[in-house]
């Protein structure tokens, strides 16, 4: 089925970006705030990383953790007002978006950085075929003849395996089912053959047999293109099958990345080790599931030192605390435990047991 | 009437009234061929005898102002004789004779064409000004809207005749192109600039509740202009509401200029309206009623044909109205 891809990469691309050494994208120091009339809510506070080609980097956090957020604002696709970039800087191969002008920044989307949504049916224009719509990155970007663009739609649902692509390429996108509509978008996010994709929990709307076609798919997709994959998730299954390394994000921090087998196995934060705990076992069956307690932070009064300390069964405060690593008191750092693992606890220490 | 129509018509109903889901054939299928929302409307429209009617009417009325040679039994309006004066309708002469003698068909068949050409062209005027101020506020948002808006309440505070004579009255001496002699174009100017708004609200909140579709930030995800999004993404999704507002506004702004003529300001001797016929035909009233019954059916059937198929559109395109 890969066999259009050579026509699609090879065709005459302006717009294209290299593929350069080193990260394709780095995130630095981002903070970004909501303010609403009543408060400023502090969805992302200070988060780095960087991705390189051919990675995938899975952004792991419950909902209101920020990890949407991050995406959109490399996307430039924050609501503003009430959102605003505070401060960082996002780097695409060495570039700052966020200091470019407007005309510059969209001529990264699409062509270096593309991003597939949660919900593909909301995200595809109801009144445009589909066919039209992946076209339409080709003559938006590239000033494709619309026959020739149509042409190119063919090979992209071709290319992301969707079944007789030439008979449905005139359908709409409430004629497909969930699954064929996330490659529909997964085709439209490709067309231009982006160096980084962006994929805002791609199968959260997807029932679990199509979730595992549907990330095989991008797997695939990743392995012939070579680009940078971002996956937005909450689901521990999807980040264990394909990422390569994890950021676990509480209250608009990252608070413990390493690669997956790594986090998953050995947690150095008590926020990633309660996650892990909460996993339905098959030995424990009948057993009582172990969730983590509290409520989520609310991110307009996150709470003082560590923001995981109300829910922390390890928190330590006044005299049970080392001097400068009281948790209510003092913010821990995102701080290198061992190579390659960092996490933003005072007791990693201990959490990893080393 | 007028003003009434133009209060059934408040914003905030037809909206209600008129929005359509875009998301709503959310129903999977893999083999059955599904109807889009424009073969769905048309199987609704289909099926309405409103519709039937008000398009018949509507065509009917078309082809006479097209062609009226068709419909006046071989009489020429201009062609008068004043020992005709006033006659009542006969076998040979359907609608009798005006006071001048003319052949009264003739001239009701004749008047047609102005009232439907303003009724249209106004219709265009407001629709041009109403989506693109609407679309500009709805999209931009912030100090561009509330400007925008501010402007709009300035030009509602403005009844829509009132408006209207005030601009043709000091048309004529501003010397402007179309303005200054006062035809059909200075008509529909005149109804235009002061009959947009409902039109332009209209657009911008539909503007406002596409904007925040997921497709929509898609879009500006894929690296689409801002010029692309609204024409493209925007405006397509946004427009089935301003279809049904502007069928039924043909209609209205057809009876205002007729409202215009009659008090003067709108079309003038020679031209044949049937505002003008029945302004003269008022004097006559008593002895000759027919003068102004038949240009007052005339004109009430045609406004009805253009708001039957604005509510038969608005029914069509309305999912929630549908058994």
């Amino acid at each position: 089925m890969s066999t259009s891809s050579g026509s699609i990469s090879s065709s005459p691309a302006p717009a294209a970006f290299e593929r350069g050494s080193g990260p394709v994208l780095e995130v630095d120091d981002l903070h970004v705030e909501f303010r609403t009339r009543s408060a400023v809510v502090n969805a992302v506070n200070g988060i780095s990383y960087s991705v390189d080609q051919g990675e995938t980097l899975a952004i792991l956090g419950e909902s209101g953790s920020g990890k949407s957020v991050s995406a959109q604002a490399i996307m430039g696709i924050l609501d503003s007002p009430p959102a605003v970039i505070t401060g960082g800087g996002i780097h695409f191969q060495g570039r700052d978006m966020l200091t470019m002008n407007a005309e510059d920044q969209r001529q990264i989307r699409g062509p270096g950085i593309a991003m597939i949504f949660q919900d593909a049916l909301s995200a595809l224009n109801p009144v445009y075929s589909v066919g039209f719509q992946i076209g339409e990155m080709f003559r938006a970007h590239r000033g494709t003849s619309k026959k020739e663009a149509k042409q190119h739609a063919v090979e992209l649902m071709d290319r992301v395996r969707i079944p007789a692509a030439a008979r449905r390429v005139n359908d709409y996108p409430h004629q497909f089912s969930g699954g064929m509509r996330q490659r529909v978008m997964i085709a439209m996010a490709l067309a231009l053959d982006p160096r980084i994709l962006i994929a805002d929990e791609p199968t959260t709307a997807l029932d679990v047999t199509v979730q595992a076609q549907v990330m095989d798919l991008l797997k695939d997709l990743q392995r012939d293109t070579g680009m940078g994959l971002i996956l937005i998730t909450h689901d521990l299954g999807v980040v264990n099958e394909v990422a390569d390394r994890v950021a676990v994000m509480y209250a608009g921090k990252i608070v413990e990345t390493g690669t997956v087998d790594d986090v998953f196995t050995k947690p150095s934060h008590p926020y990633t080790l309660g996650l892990m705990n909460s996993i339905p076992q098959v030995e424990a069956k009948g057993g009582r599931l172990n969730p983590i307690v509290g409520q989520p932070p609310n991110l307009a009064a996150i709470p003082s030192g560590c923001p995981f300390h109300p829910r922390c069964p390890r928190r330590r405060t006044g005299a049970e605390a080392l001097p400068g690593r009281d948790c209510v008191a003092d913010k821990p750092p995102l701080r290198l435990v061992v190579p390659g693992r960092e996490a933003a606890c005072h007791y990693s220490e201990e959490v990893l047991g080393v | 009437m007028t003003e009434q129509e133009q209060r059934n018509l408040d914003p905030a109903q037809v909206e209600t009234d008129v929005r359509i889901g875009v998301g709503a054939p959310a129903a999977e299928s893999h083999d059955v061929k599904q109807n889009s929302l424009w073969s769905d409307a048309w199987g609704q429209l289909k099926r309405n005898p409103l519709f039937w009617i008000g398009s018949f009417l509507g065509v009917f009325f078309i082809v006479m102002a097209i062609v009226p040679q068709l419909f006046a039994r071989g009489a020429d309006p201009r062609s008068c004789s004043l020992s005709n004066s006033a006659q009542a309708p006969s076998g040979e002469h359907w609608m009798g004779f005006d006071q001048q003698g003319c052949d009264y068909l003739a001239n009701v068949v004749y008047g047609a064409r102005n009232s439907l050409a303003i009724g249209l062209f106004s219709v265009i005027g407001v629709l041009v000004i109403g989506i693109l101020i609407g679309a500009v506020a709805g999209y931009y948002g912030g100090a561009m809207d509330s400007l925008l808006a501010r402007i709009t309440d300035i030009f509602f505070a403005i009844p829509l005749i009132l408006g209207a004579i005030i601009l043709l009255k000091v048309g004529p001496s501003t010397g402007l192109p179309i303005l200054s002699d006062r035809g059909v174009g200075a008509v529909a100017i005149a109804l235009a600039l002061f009959g947009w708004m409902t039109a332009m609200r209209l657009v911008r909140s539909q503007v406002i509740a596409v904007k925040s579709q997921d497709y929509v930030a898609a879009a500006r995800a894929m690296g689409a202009s801002n010029l692309r999004i609204l024409t493209r993404h925007i405006l397509p999704n946004a427009v089935a509401p301003v279809l049904v507002y502007s069928t039924i506004t043909v209609g209205v702004l057809i009876a205002a200029e007729a409202t215009l003529t009659y008090l003067g300001v709108g079309l003038q001797r020679p031209a044949i309206s049937w505002g003008l016929q029945i302004s003269t035909g008022q004097s006559l009233l008593r002895t000759a009623p027919h003068l102004v019954l038949f240009p007052s059916i005339i004109l009430s059937l045609t406004v009805m044909a253009f708001i039957m198929m604005g509510d038969a559109l608005r029914d069509a395109l309305d999912p929630r109205q549908r058994s």
